[in-house]
């Protein structure tokens, strides 16, 4: 289906799936890249707490950042972060 | 149908020919890319078909059970995550110093035995391991390794496993402490780099604590830029007749300052300076892996180390003992890896998606790890052999200059002139490069091989080689901080149900004590280690060998525990084939480390040689008086106790294990402790 648009005029290409992939995959290697130093996704935090939890306070980033970095090296369960 | 299977088949002969072009060629080079295509082959096949049976018929993952993730999920320590970024997230937790130093230093008996290890260890024994902890860990809401053998096995058992990792982390962190003193000693290059990630990470903590709070993309860069200053910087100061000296000291010096630098890094704020180090090293540490698997691809160097050398036989410089044990004790994390499981029962259960995605994250993600090993022993195989034992070998077997070092070394057989040597510590940028053990320099020269070959030139190996210390010092170094903190409130925990109040990490005396108390108990074997003639890494390795081994025996116990609790025993050879060889070498090693009549080998026999020169009123090198000849002597029985302790760990838990799986073979039914069984559909 996406070979029969590439024959036609080039500006009639859709360009919106390829930007929109490659925002994505951005959006993973930033996702990849914050998890390896202990900060989950904040947006899924977000939606966690709107979808469970609405009447609770949330964290703003910040205070979610510094709780997430408290926790990967205090004295929680996943002080073992790394190995040799 | 059939068509489906032609690219195994395809992958199968590929990887059997390149096998084949490694194990049989004799009397000439062979390119690296043979030892790549190898590894992969071998990897590929693996992950398809003996993770895929493991999944489907010993584990029988079900795609409907929630996860602990989706059950528990509260967006912080129990978060459903894409299978690509947590793979990403369990390699960077599982990558460290371990498969890197290992089969750099398993190359003195060529790269062959060592290849062959990391290949079947990996697809037998470690991706086994971790891929199996990850799912029991699962299947009991990402419980950690400790709290799994205790529930499934007993307190008792589950008392000593505790135990025997915090002496695991003791042990450790003194021989990763001793990579970096002797990869820093007496080169002002290399600590002056590595001491200005200290004002770096401070002014990156700062700045991500005051000024743009949780921007870590942006402050890791600035960092990052800081740090390469600082290696560019690090030549003018090594080569500056005033500032050179500043920053020039010997190992005890440096064990001095690493043993201070511990107790302070382990007190201060984790956002001053171990959280932003923690970002420098790992974004440093999975770039610079990235970036030597692209070198070695684009590079393509022949390997110059013999297949197989003559100290298979057990009389190599590097480290005293023949192949079996010593060979799979030394390689350790690459091929099989007990601290994995410590991950794989840690974050990681927590944030997987969904059980089909287990073999990828456990299985692959510990094949990858295996990858990088043999990416390490690839760059200890390029350099010339004579430079790999000059920098390799002890100053009691080489002497202290080139000359005397080239002539020992060419009698071995490996031909290498004193201008060579100093060529070589020349080129980057040392003033020597005799005798500087450890693993770390021997990779770094290596690594800036391949680095110069495809960027820069020769004129940039000096650059790389630094590059490539800091590298590795800087995940170290983040190692030491965060064990040591681990450490710590181990302790804290065990101190606090005598004197309560010590418990508390709010309190400065009980963190400080706690804090001196776990540094001392490194910082004692550090000390021992850089004293010792033989190279400290002759006596440590082998003990974190076996320390290491030794767990992921115990590991490995569990996962058979819960096999035969789960009633599918018929499929307990998967995790029994493992432990029982771990078990053997674990053993066998650890006896020959005590009794063993070979003084480089066996602690008591090295014990009695002293013991024996005190008695005739000798003094045998390196003791300069008779309490340190004492010294020499305690510490050798210290040693033989400590390999002892870890022989009687792994034995007691194994003693518990069987008792279990009798227990179990007798009941009717599954008596296994899992948790939720909630599915999908009426969830």
């Amino acid at each position: 289906m996406r070979r029969a648009v590439l024959k036609c005029n080039p500006r009639d290409i859709d360009m919106t799936p390829m930007f929109e992939k490659l925002k994505a995959f951005n959006g993973y290697f930033v996702q990849t890249a914050h998890l390896m130093v202990g900060v989950p996704s904040y947006q899924n935090y977000l939606d966690h707490m709107a979808k469970t939890h609405s009447d609770k306070p949330v964290m703003d980033y910040e205070a979610f950042f510094r709780e997430r970095q408290a926790a990967r090296f205090g004295e929680g369960p996943n002080r073992m972060s790394r190995c040799c | 149908m059939i068509s489906k299977y032609v690219i195994w088949v395809a992958i199968a002969i590929l990887g059997a020919f390149s096998l084949g072009t490694v194990a049989l060629t004799q009397g000439e080079s062979i390119n690296a890319l043979w030892i790549v295509t190898a590894a992969i082959s071998v990897y590929l096949i693996a992950y398809r078909f003996y993770a895929l049976y493991i999944a489907t018929h010993v584990m029988q993952l079900d795609p409907n059970r929630l996860t602990p993730a989706v059950r528990l999920n509260d967006g912080l320590d129990y978060v459903p995550t894409n299978k690509n970024v947590l793979f990403g997230h369990h390699f960077a937790a599982i990558a460290g110093a371990g498969p890197l130093v290992g089969p750099v230093l398993a190359a003195q008996m060529g790269y062959l035995p060592g290849l062959l290890w990391l290949l079947v260890g990996v697809v037998l024994a470690g991706a086994v391991q971790d891929f199996m902890v990850l799912f029991i860990s699962t299947r009991r809401n990402g419980r950690s390794l400790g709290d799994m053998v205790k529930e499934e096995m007993g307190v008792v058992p589950g008392l000593i496993a505790m135990f025997g990792t915090f002496m695991i982390i003791t042990i450790l962190l003194a021989v990763l402490a001793l990579i970096v003193v002797k990869a820093l000693a007496e080169s002002p290059w290399g600590t002056f780099t590595v001491a200005a990630t200290i004002p770096i990470a401070v002014f990156m903590g700062l700045y991500s604590r005051f000024f743009r709070p949780g921007r870590v993309a942006e402050v890791s860069l600035i960092g990052f830029v800081l740090l390469m200053l600082s290696i560019i910087y690090g030549g003018q100061v090594a080569a500056d007749p005033l500032l050179a000296p500043m920053f020039t000291f010997d190992g005890k010096q440096l064990t001095l300052m690493l043993l201070v630098y511990g107790v302070v890094a382990s007190i201060l704020p984790v956002w001053l300076l171990l959280a932003p180090r923690d970002y420098l090293s790992t974004f440093l540490k999975i770039g610079t892996i990235i970036g030597l698997a692209i070198g070695i691809l684009f590079v393509a160097p022949d390997l110059k180390m013999p297949a197989v050398t003559q100290f298979i036989d057990g009389t190599g410089p590097v480290w005293s003992g023949s192949l079996f044990p010593f060979l799979f004790i030394t390689i350790a994390c690459g091929a099989v890896s007990g601290f994995h499981a410590l991950i794989s029962s840690g974050t990681t259960p927590k944030l997987l998606e969904n059980e089909m995605h287990a073999p990828m994250i456990g299985y692959g993600g510990m094949l990858m790890e295996s990858f990088v090993a043999v990416m390490a022993l690839v760059a200890a195989s390029i350099i010339d052999p004579g430079v790999y034992f000059a920098m390799n070998s002890p100053a009691a077997l080489i002497g202290t200059t080139p000359e005397t070092a080239a002539a020992a070394i060419s009698q071995w057989g490996f031909v290498i002139t004193p201008e060579m040597l100093q060529e070589t510590a020349r080129s980057v940028g040392e003033s020597t490069i005799i005798s500087r053990t450890g693993g770390a320099p021997t990779l770094a020269v290596g690594m800036a091989q391949i680095f110069a070959s495809a960027l820069g030139g020769p004129g940039m190996m000096a650059f790389w080689y630094h590059f490539a210390i800091l590298f590795e010092a800087l995940f170290i170094l983040t190692a030491v901080d965060a064990g040591t903190r681990v450490g710590r409130f181990m302790l804290q925990d065990l101190m606090g149900t005598f004197v309560p109040s010590l418990k508390s990490t709010q309190s400065i005396s009980g963190n400080l004590l706690a804090s001196v108390l776990c540094v001392s108990a490194w910082g004692y074997f550090l000390y021992q280690g850089v004293s010792d003639p033989l190279g400290g890494i002759n006596t440590l390795w082998p003990l974190f060998g076996i320390s290491n081994q030794m767990l992921a025996a115990i590991a490995l116990t569990l996962c058979t525990v819960v096999l035969f609790k789960m009633k599918r025993q018929r499929f307990a050879w998967v995790t029994l084939l493992p432990t029982t060889w771990l078990l053997i070498c674990t053993i066998t090693a650890g006896m020959e480390k005590i009794f063993h009549s070979n003084p480089k080998i066996g602690f008591l026999s090295n014990a009695h040689k002293f013991q024996d020169a005190l008695a005739q009123g000798q003094l045998l090198a390196p003791a300069k008086s008779v309490a340190q000849m004492h010294q020499i002597v305690f510490n050798n029985y210290l040693n033989a106790g400590l390999a002892a302790l870890f022989m009687l760990v792994l034995l007691s838990v194994v003693f518990y294990g069987i008792r279990e799986c009798i227990k179990a073979m007798r009941s009717t039914h599954p008596t296994t402790h899992e948790a939720g069984g909630v599915e999908m559909q009426s969830a």
